[in-house]
């Protein structure tokens, strides 16, 4: 068995999957990646399904080492270097024994992802290696990871071949599109439309459990108190103070603030990686284009591996390129040119 | 009080579906008898459905749920709807009130003009429903709290209260899962885990049951902990 050892991380590095469905009834926040699309792109390289766990990290890179054999490794928002020498972006990699990976801090966005191929061999717990630290579940026995941390690995982990994926997530500065309610009837019609017209900042306040926003204070038609009813992904509550919280995915599972609207699907990756300090819009859509976009991310994701390319073949893309052999790229990109 | 069912929508992938809007047995029943027949006959695409006191909450995968469909199937089940008659579990759960265990208790019995002893016997003298779970793991919102004991949050709420804490705040009652922050006044402590992520069943309570506290001596405390941390539920299940 080969494991991968942690050398150094930030806080709150962590292990998380699509998140722990079915216990909400117990109070138990659902967790998972805060974004399922920069997860789904570190499996693909890896070889795992999409919401396979991986290591999430928080701004922070880290080091990280092998023992016990060699990994097939991948790494999606960060960028890397293997003993010294630096990684292509959105690239599998090898890891050997006595060598040293190390993760940069964050630069675009707030989470990075590192799968191995197989995945990790670590005990589900309540059906997800999701790391929660309120309910002391997933992670490693209810734990993130730290320097020193032992991550089992299963034997799949060491083949493989290394792999490169042409395609990157797109740019996008639309505005985040919420769905109004379940609670838009406690606000006068004057803050529904400060809240459609204004622009918000992401306050440092903002964490996997949610983003405190800085903008216009939104006025309640019928105070800010409800008997507590249950929370989803994406619910925007008001508070007292009149500035919105997006709720994330280490929320709680009920709460007594109204929720003026919902941020759709969707959009949840991309709000997630939004730095404190950005700036948004929200805009209203119809169920139709919020169910449309949900399909198209998910057939986006399940694409991903049609988009993978053998790295010695996109690096022998790449070299031809540089020498302007043109007509070599085809024959090149295909596998069979090469057997 | 219970009112003609609202579905509001909760972006793409839920929606919650409220019977009410007050803290109330029969509202809070009509959503428990919901999420019963929903869990027997699950429409296609559902995930989880959340119960909590006047409303349902029902998680769905967008893609694989027809949603005319799902709100056709949600007004045909809650067409002839009663509220849940089937009573839950009803637990006996040991408390050491007073002192170092609720720090709180003498405080309380002085606000309300009552003894320490008067407030210990009015709070262990009531059935408490447990009207929902969440805010934390385990964490039950009670109802049935004796007015004569009703009390407002603390001005200053304490960052760190410890688990098994007995507490009321307002018209509510409670018992901490594990260490957390918290406003409510602390009558007692129990060594009954609410939530222990390592045991089976990892919560012991659900929406529905019943709580009963019975008032034990502080010589106990040590033994009834030890058997909680193996693992063993402390509390009893008694008949109604």
């Amino acid at each position: 068995m080969t494991d991968l050892i942690v050398r150094a991380c930030g806080p709150m590095t962590s292990l998380q999957d699509r998140g722990r469905l079915g216990y909400q009834r117990f109070g138990v926040s659902p967790s998972g990646a805060m974004d399922l699309r920069a997860l789904a792109m570190a499996n693909a390289l890896a070889g795992n399904p999409p919401e396979m766990a991986a290591i999430e990290f928080i701004n922070l890179g880290g080091a990280f080492i092998c023992e016990g054999g060699n990994l097939l490794v991948a790494l999606t928002g960060a960028s890397a270097s293997l003993d010294g020498t630096p990684v292509p972006p959105l690239t599998s990699l090898i890891l050997q024994e006595g060598q040293t990976l190390e993760v940069g801090h964050l630069r675009t966005g707030t989470f990075a992802y590192l799968a191995v191929a197989g995945g990790f061999a670590v005990e589900p717990q309540l059906g997800s290696l999701s790391f929660h630290l309120r309910s002391r579940l997933g992670g490693l026995k209810g734990a993130a990871l730290q320097a020193g941390s032992r991550l089992p690995c299963r034997p799949e982990a060491q083949g493989g071949e290394p792999m490169q994926l042409t395609l990157a997530i797109p740019e996008e500065n639309e505005p985040i599109r919420v769905m109004l309610g379940p609670q838009d009837d406690y606000f006068t019609p004057d803050a529904i439309r400060l809240f459609l017209e204004s622009e918000f900042t992401i306050s440092p306040q903002a964490d996997r459990m949610g983003f405190q926003l800085t903008g216009p204070s939104l006025g309640h038609a019928k105070g800010f108190n409800i008997v507590s009813d249950g929370i989803v992904d994406g619910h925007i509550q008001v508070p007292g103070s009149g500035q919105p919280i997006v709720l994330m995915r280490d929320r709680q599972t009920a709460g007594g603030y109204p929720k003026i609207a919902t941020v759709i699907s969707a959009d949840l990756p991309r709000l997630a990686q939004m730095r404190p300090g950005s700036a948004l819009r929200f805009k209203a859509v119809e169920r139709e284009e919020a169910v449309a976009a949900a399909r198209r991310l998910r057939d986006w994701i399940a694409a991903l591996p049609e988009h993978l390319v053998p790295l010695r073949f996109a690096l022998t893309t790449e070299h031809l390129l540089s020498r302007n052999l043109i007509g070599g790229t085809v024959d090149a990109l295909s596998p069979a040119a090469h057997d | 009080m219970v009112q003609i069912p609202r579905i509001l929508p909760c972006g793409d992938s839920a929606l919650t579906i409220e019977f009410g809007d007050a803290i109330d047995p029969e509202i809070n029943g009509m959503v428990l008898a919901l999420d019963d027949a929903l869990r027997a006959r699950a429409p296609a695409g559902l995930i989880e459905t959340v119960p909590t006191y006047r409303s349902l909450t029902v998680q769905f995968d967008p893609l694989a749920t027809d949603y005319d469909a799902l709100i056709e199937a949600l007004h045909e089940e809650t067409k002839d709807l009663a509220p849940r008659a089937a009573k839950g579990k009803r637990w006996r759960v040991p408390v050491v009130y007073g002192g170092a265990y609720g720090i709180d208790l003498e405080e309380v019995a002085a606000l309300h003009g009552l003894t320490p002893a008067q407030v210990i016997e009015i709070h262990a003298s009531a059935v408490y429903r447990i009207y929902m779970i969440g805010f934390l793991p385990g964490f039950a919102y009670l109802g049935g709290l004796d007015e004569r004991i009703a009390t407002s949050r603390r001005v200053h709420p304490r960052a760190r209260i410890p688990a098994g804490s007995i507490m009321i705040g307002g018209v509510q009652a409670g018992i901490a899962p594990m260490d957390m922050p918290s406003g409510w006044h602390l009558l007692g402590r129990t060594p009954v885990l609410t939530y222990a992520p390592e045991r089976n069943p990892a919560f012991l309570f659900a929406a529905g049951d019943e709580i009963v506290f019975e008032p034990v001596d502080a010589s106990l405390w040590d033994a009834l902990e030890r058997a909680a941390l193996a693992g063993e539920p402390v509390a009893e299940e008694v008949r109604p």
